[in-house]
């Protein structure tokens, strides 16, 4: 029944029963207005949003999934190989602390890779200055003699912000060379060489800085002794 | 000159050479002209018979706004129970748990408002199906809300006298086919091809090269940092975000998400003027807004470059500049300017931590998200804009002596209460919330809590005081971005921002709107000589010194504890 059917009939009703039409007049304005809202807001927004979730929830991942197949890694993620074994992935920073290896950079994760994190600590926090930094600074000292102070890139003492940087800048391997080369009794050129080799440079030659992935540089060092 | 530099200029220009022809394309489509993507035509008349939504009923602003805050409160209820439930939903192959209920409020709302503040870890807090149906269609669904938002807002500056606004649905829909699902698929196929994983599968075990046991959490991620970034929306599939390198695999992935962040808004712009007709006004506030980008810009990248001075105190070299918290395959020029786009913008995602950069750069980052209108949110940037300019003609109005008028319509007491308003709500709600957490901090630090008011901070003095104050801000504009330091996750934090958050959202949008409803309805008078030019450098100068005035005014003292103090402290 439509409000205005509603008038009529109340229209034609006796005089004493005018407060009590009037009292359901106006109770019936108030269900049909929440009727009428639920019909023009509630439900196509209901419905609305469960075609959208199919469309991008649903839907649109799947194609990127499909997509994904054909990429490098087929969308599970790009893997390094060593000897027919997976040993990590190439994207992926890794723990290395042998002195055989290059150092990856310090990690407030310590490299766990399914619960990557910044150390956060603000850069005039006394303790992160003169516990953290001081220390790996003293540790890289100990363990490169050969190296002078100067020469130490800031990444080799200081934490990625995911905790997972797989990289170093060309010079914080550089850094690195002279007790690769004693630990694993090899001339340094061939540990230079390995550098140069993945070395990636700015994107196009223009855009970015260098830098060389850590994983790779060391499955090219083991695989140097075969 | 430096790579890293170029890289930056670089980003910036293509941004911009992208925005002009996106703008152009958006206008078009909310005219309803031909445009190149019309094939999408048939799945929106479909979309609109399922529904049972009529796309060419036009609606005023108040129906707008119900139409609005009706879809917003289904979305909102669907993601918590969603959220809390999640450890028994399907898609869920690391076996996570359900949020808490102070978490998962934060969380829905955090993500229903475009906010993406993370009190959780992707890695551990969400499920694959929190993360693909309630966190990444969110960040849809609130970047769309935005859009149509403003094109209420634009359709009401039109010429004419009327109170039809369009069809809210129609916005939302188009939003979403015509713009954000596009682009994002471009960017999702450029990630995917540089190693951001795809798949469904779970967390991968392997044996590292020096013996150590490694899991690797993966899923399909690149579907969601596409929109996450295009949508300022900012939430990261996983927890350290656009630092993690499977999120961000190399530069290139580096730069097309970073002109993602703030393609979008200032495309919008853009938009804007093609839309009106009313290019040089776009070009004014395009004008205004960059200035401000750039005065923040610049100074973090310069003192990002230049390394830590309590770090090149120890003797050793910074030649990549402050490292701290930053990824080599980015380096420092690159992590500071996505600070600041993803600050002025309310993306909020992070491609380094925050928390360790300089004071410098953390004060252009704080006090972009306290002016939140140089570019701004997706749609809601420029609402808050918006806002600027009609305080700033009727200071000029009052200035000049003349009728303070806007596209030809009397700006009146009514309009100036709902502007001053929304414009003072930002300060308040930023600076009451600090001014609470720091109470609480000095005055119960042993408070027997989940988290101990003492242990919320990661660092001391000065840089503590930030990481509350970031917080706080980064609720307010919707950013989302935070000092990752601070211990969030907690009933205090988690209820708090979560409450900022809600109200910093809708209040700023329905107040825009409710202004240009009203003054679409108002008697249009034509230009004369004694009409205030809004399209003049002058005015722009004029709204440049109404915008910085009221944020430094409001701001100053709290940066001044925070970051400024933290700079004069650094020898």
């Amino acid at each position: 029944m439509s409000p205005d059917n509603y008038r009529e009939k109340t229209k034609n009703n006796n005089d004493k029963n005018l407060t009590s039409h009037i009292s359901h007049l106006k109770s019936f304005f108030k269900t049909s207005q929440i009727k009428n809202k639920m019909k023009t807001y509630f439900l196509p927004a209901l419905k609305l949003t469960v075609i959208l979730l199919v469309l991008l929830s649903g839907l649109y991942p799947l194609v990127i999934a499909g997509i994904g197949k054909f990429t490098p890694g087929h969308g599970d993620g790009v893997t390094v190989e060593y000897k027919g074994h997976v040993v990590g992935y190439a994207n992926i920073g890794q723990k290395f602390t042998k002195d055989q290896y290059f150092w990856s950079r310090p990690s407030a994760a310590n490299y766990q890779a399914d619960a990557g994190a910044g150390s956060n600590k603000g850069p005039t926090n006394p303790d992160y200055l003169n516990k953290d930094v001081k220390g790996r600074i003293d540790t890289f000292l100990k363990h490169n003699p050969d190296v002078k102070r100067g020469d130490i890139p800031a990444e080799l003492v200081t934490a990625s912000g995911s905790g997972l940087d797989p990289d170093l800048s060309p010079a914080g391997a550089e850094v690195q060379v002279a007790r690769i080369a004693k630990v694993r009794n090899i001339p340094a050129a061939q540990v230079e060489k390995i550098i140069a080799d993945n070395t990636e440079g700015p994107v196009l030659g223009l855009f970015g800085p260098s830098k060389v992935n850590v994983l790779k540089m060391n499955v090219a060092l083991d695989e140097l002794k075969k | 000159m430096n790579t890293e530099l170029i890289g930056v200029i670089f980003m910036y220009l293509a941004m911009v050479g992208l925005a002009i022809p996106l703008g152009k394309y958006i206008a078009k489509v909310f005219k309803g002209e031909k445009t190149r993507l019309d094939f999408m035509a048939p799945l929106e008349r479909l979309i609109y018979k399922l529904s049972g939504i009529d796309p060419n009923r036009e609606m005023n602003w108040k129906q707008h706004l119900k139409a609005m805050l009706t879809i917003s409160v289904i979305w909102l209820f669907y993601a918590f129970f969603c959220l809390i439930f999640q450890g028994h939903l399907p898609l869920n192959p690391d076996h996570n748990p359900g949020q808490t209920p102070d978490l998962a409020f934060n969380t829905a709302l955090s993500f229903l408002t475009n906010t993406n503040m993370q009190d959780y870890s992707g890695e551990s807090g969400v499920t694959y199906y929190t993360q693909v149906f309630v966190l990444m269609f969110f960040q849809f669904v609130s970047a769309a809300t935005g859009i149509a938002a403003m094109m209420v807002v634009v359709k009401a500056m039109k010429d004419k006298v009327t109170d039809k606004l369009g069809n809210f649905w129609d916005f939302l829909v188009k939003s979403v086919t015509r713009v954000l699902l596009p682009l994002s698929f471009v960017v999702a196929i450029i990630l995917a091809f540089n190693g951001t994983p795809t798949s469904y599968k779970g967390k991968d075990t392997v044996i590292g090269l020096q013996g150590d046991t490694v899991h690797v959490s993966r899923g399909p991620a690149a579907a969601m940092i596409a929109i996450k970034q295009m949508g300022t929306n900012g939430g990261g599939w996983f927890g350290t975000n656009s630092a993690h390198p499977l999120e961000n695999p190399n530069y290139l992935t580096d730069m097309v998400e970073n002109i993602s962040i703030i393609l979008i808004p200032i495309a919008l712009v853009f938009a804007l003027g093609f839309y009106l007709n009313k290019r040089k006004l776009a070009l004014v506030i395009f004008g205004v807004m960059t200035v401000g980008f750039l005065l923040m810009a610049i100074p973090s990248i310069r003192a990002e470059m230049n390394g830590n001075p309590a770090i090149a105190q120890f003797g050793i070299s910074q030649p990549g500049g402050s490292m701290e918290a930053k990824e080599v395959r980015f380096g420092s020029a690159a992590s500071a300017y996505w600070g600041i786009t993803t600050t002025v913008t309310s993306n909020g995602s992070v491609n380094a931590m925050h928390d360790s950069m300089m004071p410098i750069s953390g004060m252009g980052q704080m006090f972009d998200m306290m002016i939140n209108a140089f570019y701004g949110g997706v749609g809601v940037g420029y609402l808050n804009f918006y806002v600027f300019i009609i305080i700033a003609v009727f200071i000029s109005g009052l200035m000049v002596g003349r009728t303070p008028e806007f596209l030809g319509r009397k700006i009146e007491a009514r309009e100036m209460k709902i502007a001053s308003l929304i414009a003072l709500l930002h300060p308040f709600l930023i600076l009451v919330g600090t001014s609470l957490a720091s109470w609480i901090l000095v005055n119960f630090p042993n408070a027997n809590w989940s988290v101990k008011p003492s242990a919320w901070l990661n660092n001391p003095t000065y840089h503590g005081f930030s990481e509350m104050l970031y917080q706080f801000a980064s609720a307010s504009a919707n950013n989302g971005s935070g000092y990752a330091g601070l211990t969030a996750n907690n009933i205090f934090w988690n209820v708090s921002t979560g409450v900022v958050i809600f109200l910093a959202r809708f209040l700023p949008i329905i107040g825009p709107v409710a202004i240009a409803g009203i003054l679409a309805n108002k008697k249009f008078i034509p230009e004369s000589a004694g009409t205030l030019k809004t399209d003049t450098t002058t005015f722009g100068v004029m709204v440049f010194a109404v915008i910085v005035i009221i944020a430094a005014l409001s701001f100053f003292p709290a940066l001044t504890l925070g970051p400024i103090a933290e700079h004069f402290s650094l020898k």
